[in-house]
């Protein structure tokens, strides 16, 4: 087993996956800290990385010129990072900043698709739970702009 | 099962007639929020948490409004305003020495005293911390009967956060946890931005076991008592506090109803188990 093995287990996002399935992840997974305001990525710049957060806190955020960077929303240890399923070379359109000190595993994006690619169970799990995370921060998105545009 | 909250309205001969107060105190909490202490005088004014009192600018009007002190304090009758009306904005310019007229207390508690052995997550949305203040007060003065404490809260900015200072006491304590949330910020905020619904996963709270008390916008309230449920939060032990018209705050004018319920009088503070089928219905 690699050290990498049980964090990818902890994590939300990986949580109940078979052992050979956290293995086969581990092995395109690595670990990273971002230092408080350190840029984890960058509107513009192409989507090659899915982040798991760990621990800490990562503003997204979209800069204006008048008034510099907005924070949208946060994302929080136990949460993902990036998209899964889109047309290669897509890009980001939000700054993804660390708020605090921020520890992540890192699975680069060509590793993942092609590992969800070979194996279809591992893909439509994982799918499966992206889809999930990603309804629930569209809900919590749509109660924000709610009480954003009408004072709630 | 948990008990109902039950109405502890003092009787009195006359219940219409306001008793007038000076105001003591003032507080600016927030751009358009202000926190006025009144001297009740030497008897003091007993309330329970989660009450209002209907509160009068002479040859203006009156409005309910939630009292937000500390239950154990008798000396000091505390309300958190918003301007939002001719009343309010008028009670939101008073500085000491200026009379409001009060009549209270009117309406069902927080439960506090029923909930001993459990878990207790307090939850606001904007200006709801304020009648959830005196039960947090209750709490922390009864802190050893509950187990884990968790308050949840969320404003639109930071800059609408109320009770500043308090919010930093209480973090500081090692006997409470306190998230809070903003629906926007600036680069300088370094905490969570979104509802307060994506604090409760970061909560710590055994479900079967807990207690919930929640105040805020209707959708807010809505859709956290979705959560709750769903992770198992018992509904009869899901208390809400819910804002209508409060006219006469004795039951009799009717303006507050809801359904067969007078919000004034049956509540503010339900279970979310009696008042769910009337929560649900748009037609109401």
């Amino acid at each position: 087993m690699t050290r990498l093995e049980p964090l990818l287990a902890e994590h939300p996002f990986c949580r109940d996956l078979a052992p050979g399935q956290i293995s086969r992840l581990a092995a395109c997974a690595r670990e990273r800290q971002f230092a408080a305001d350190e840029v984890l990525a960058r509107e513009g710049e192409e989507i090659r990385e899915f982040f798991l957060i760990r621990s800490g806190r990562v503003a997204l955020e979209i800069f204006t010129a008048r008034r510099g960077p907005l924070l949208i929303q946060t994302r929080e240890a136990g949460d993902f990072l990036g998209w899964l399923g889109l047309e290669p070379h897509a890009l980001w359109v939000v700054d993804a900043r660390a708020l605090e000190v921020t520890r992540v595993l890192i699975l680069p994006l060509p590793c993942l698709n092609q590992l969800l690619e070979e194996d279809p169970i591992l893909g439509y799990q994982l799918l499966k739970r992206f889809t999930q995370g990603l309804a629930r921060h569209f809900a919590s998105m749509k109660r924000q702009v709610v009480n954003l545009l009408h004072g709630l | 099962m948990a008990s109902e909250p039950r109405s502890v309205t003092p009787g009195r001969l006359e219940p219409m007639l306001p008793v007038l107060l000076p105001v003591v105190k003032r507080r600016r909490e927030t751009g358009d929020t202000v926190t006025l202490a009144l001297d009740p005088g030497p008897e003091g004014f007993g309330f329970a948490p989660g009450q209002f009192n209907m509160l009068t600018v002479l040859g203006l009007g009156e409005v309910p409004i939630s009292i937000s002190g500390d239950p154990g304090d008798r000396s000091r009758l505390v309300h958190t305003i918003r301007a939002v009306g001719p009343v309010t904005r008028a009670l939101c310019r008073l500085t000491p020495g200026a009379t409001v007229g009060v009549r209270g207390p009117y309406g069902t508690p927080w439960p506090v005293a029923g909930q001993t052995g459990r878990d207790i997550l307090i939850i606001a949305g904007g200006l709801g911390l304020a009648p959830l203040r005196p039960a947090l007060c209750q709490v922390l003065a009864r802190r050893r009967e509950f187990g884990a404490v968790e308050v949840i809260y969320g404003a639109r900015r930071p800059e609408d956060l109320l009770y500043r200072e308090e919010l930093s006491r209480w973090r500081g304590r090692f006997d409470v946890r306190v998230h809070v949330t903003v629906d926007a910020a600036g680069a300088d905020w370094r905490g969570p931005v979104g509802v307060v619904t994506t604090l409760i996963p970061h909560a710590r709270f055994d479900p079967p076991y807990t207690s919930a008390f929640i105040c805020g916008p209707g959708v807010m309230m809505r859709f956290t008592v979705g959560d709750l449920l769903a992770r198992g939060v018992p509904e009869e032990r899901i208390f809400v506090s819910l804002e209508r018209n409060m006219q006469c705050g004795l039951g009799l004018c009717g303006h507050c109803q809801l359904g067969p319920l007078f919000v004034c009088k049956d509540g503010p503070v339900f279970s979310y188990a009696r008042v769910k089928e009337w929560l649900t219905l748009r037609e109401i």
